[in-house]
């Protein structure tokens, strides 16, 4: 099992490697969107920059994730189905997408820095923030980008069904980051947030390795 | 008579939620006043909703295990009366809220939530009629509903406890999100729970209904399997 997962895992990253167009379309994509907003606010306050970094991350990642099964097309999901089960199939794409997405998130992050100033008060625990909150973006979306696949459709479905969805995650992450930016919390709340929004990754992760099974056979 | 007793037990304790409800003495709590009968009418929406959204989310799960397309319909027809009275209990919600909290809409989380919990069911419709196969729609559209239940309980049962609302059982106050269980009146209690109930059966009542219409109309789909 592990060595199936290990194998696709390999397969998508080598993709990634020699189609290089479609990571550096969606990097592109980011540093105009941060562009754009160095543009339009010059220095925006800390929790304009706070919501703006979490909604450009959110569009990111419906971008970035959406390909991951419409770009497998039928004859070759066919080929999938009679070399690997659809458990690890699934475990791969999470794990693929949560490596994209963080390497995503951490470079506009670095773009944030770069063109805006930076607001934050502890920059080391906003990272850490990041990252929960983009493997909690790419797990959601994973399950999505399969379903809205699997329904012939295009990006435009995957976020119709995953913003309402995606919505209390984001809400917690957002709330979470607000201490890298100096907010005092009360004692306690700072660890039950983080265990939320991890507790909320694992349901994920079960749903989508019970869930996917389903729409793998036609 | 064996079948309909439970829509002649709808029928008299909603007649009985009516009257009473407007009748009974209750108690004059802060502002509230006699707005407070609106508890007989908005919060009972909320339980059916989460009534009829479990339901559908069974149906759903059936269908999964067992490619019946009845189930699907019987999924389709639940998950919509469920909004049905996602969206009756916003409005009763709102109309309360002019009258207590000064305007229909305050950015209350809880408000905030339901009007999540309805995109996220619209988003379930626009599911179902993007797809054109009726197999494919129904086996994705079930594995949206679970998906979309198990993140919508959360959504609706921990976040408002975590932050401060105008509503009961918001943060540092126990209870749960809905209303405050033990300072419900005991006069307010022989209403309410009989009109949770009451609803509850009208809005499976309603979805029978519809289940009916839609079996018709496929009936040459299921026959055929």
């Amino acid at each position: 099992m592990l060595k199936t997962i290990f194998a696709l895992l390999k397969k998508d990253l080598l993709l990634e490697l020699r189609q290089q167009h479609s990571f550096y379309g969606i990097l592109l994509y980011v540093a105009s969107t941060i562009f754009l907003v160095k543009l339009s606010l010059d220095s925006p306050a800390a929790d304009v920059w706070n919501a703006l970094f979490w909604i450009i991350q959110l569009f990111v990642c419906v971008n970035a994730i959406a390909k991951s099964f419409l770009q497998e097309g039928r004859g070759r999901m066919l080929y999938f189905y009679s070399i690997a089960g659809a458990k690890e199939f699934i475990i791969a794409k999470l794990i693929y997408n949560i490596i994209l997405m963080l390497l995503m998130s951490l470079l506009s992050l670095a773009l944030f820095f770069l063109l805006l100033k930076n607001p934050l008060a502890n920059p080391l625990q906003f990272i850490g923030i990041v990252c929960l909150g983009s493997i909690s973006l790419s797990l959601v979306f994973t399950l999505l980008a399969a379903i809205a696949a699997k329904a012939q459709q295009n990006a435009a479905l995957m976020a119709i069904l995953g913003f309402p969805l995606i919505v209390p995650q984001l809400l917690l992450v957002i709330r979470l980051s607000k201490v890298a930016f100096g907010e005092i919390f009360r004692d306690g709340a700072l660890l039950q947030l983080t265990l939320l929004i991890i507790g909320f990754d694992i349901m994920v992760i079960i749903l989508s390795v019970i869930l996917f099974p389903f729409l793998w056979k036609d | 008579m064996r079948k309909s007793w439970w829509k002649i037990l709808a029928v008299i304790l909603l007649v009985y939620t009516f009257t009473a409800g407007f009748l009974i003495k209750v108690p004059n709590v802060g502002n509230l006043k006699e707005t407070i009968r609106n508890l007989f009418f908005h919060v009972p929406m909320w339980f059916s909703q989460l009534i009829l959204l479990g339901i559908s989310l069974v149906y759903s799960i059936r269908y999964l295990r067992n490619p019946n397309l009845k189930y699907d319909i019987y999924a389709e027809a639940f998950a919509k009366t469920g909004i049905l009275m996602g969206v009756l209990g916003l409005v009763t919600g709102s109309i309360w809220a002019t009258y207590t909290w000064g305007e229909p809409w305050s950015n209350d989380p809880k408000q905030i939530a339901v009007v999540i919990a309805l995109l996220i069911y619209f988003a379930y419709l626009v599911l179902r009629n993007a797809v054109p196969d009726i197999d494919k729609r129904a086996k994705v559209s079930a594995v949206y509903n679970i998906f979309a239940y198990f993140i919508y309980v959360p959504l609706i049962m921990i976040l408002p406890r975590l932050v401060e609302s105008l509503h009961p059982g918001g943060k540092g106050v126990e209870g749960n999100p809905g209303l405050n269980g033990a300072d419900l009146d005991a006069t307010m209690r022989v209403v309410f729970w009989p009109a949770v109930i009451g609803w509850a059966l009208l809005g499976t009542w309603i979805s029978t209904l519809s289940i009916r219409i839609y079996l018709i109309r496929d009936k040459n789909l299921i026959n055929a399997e």
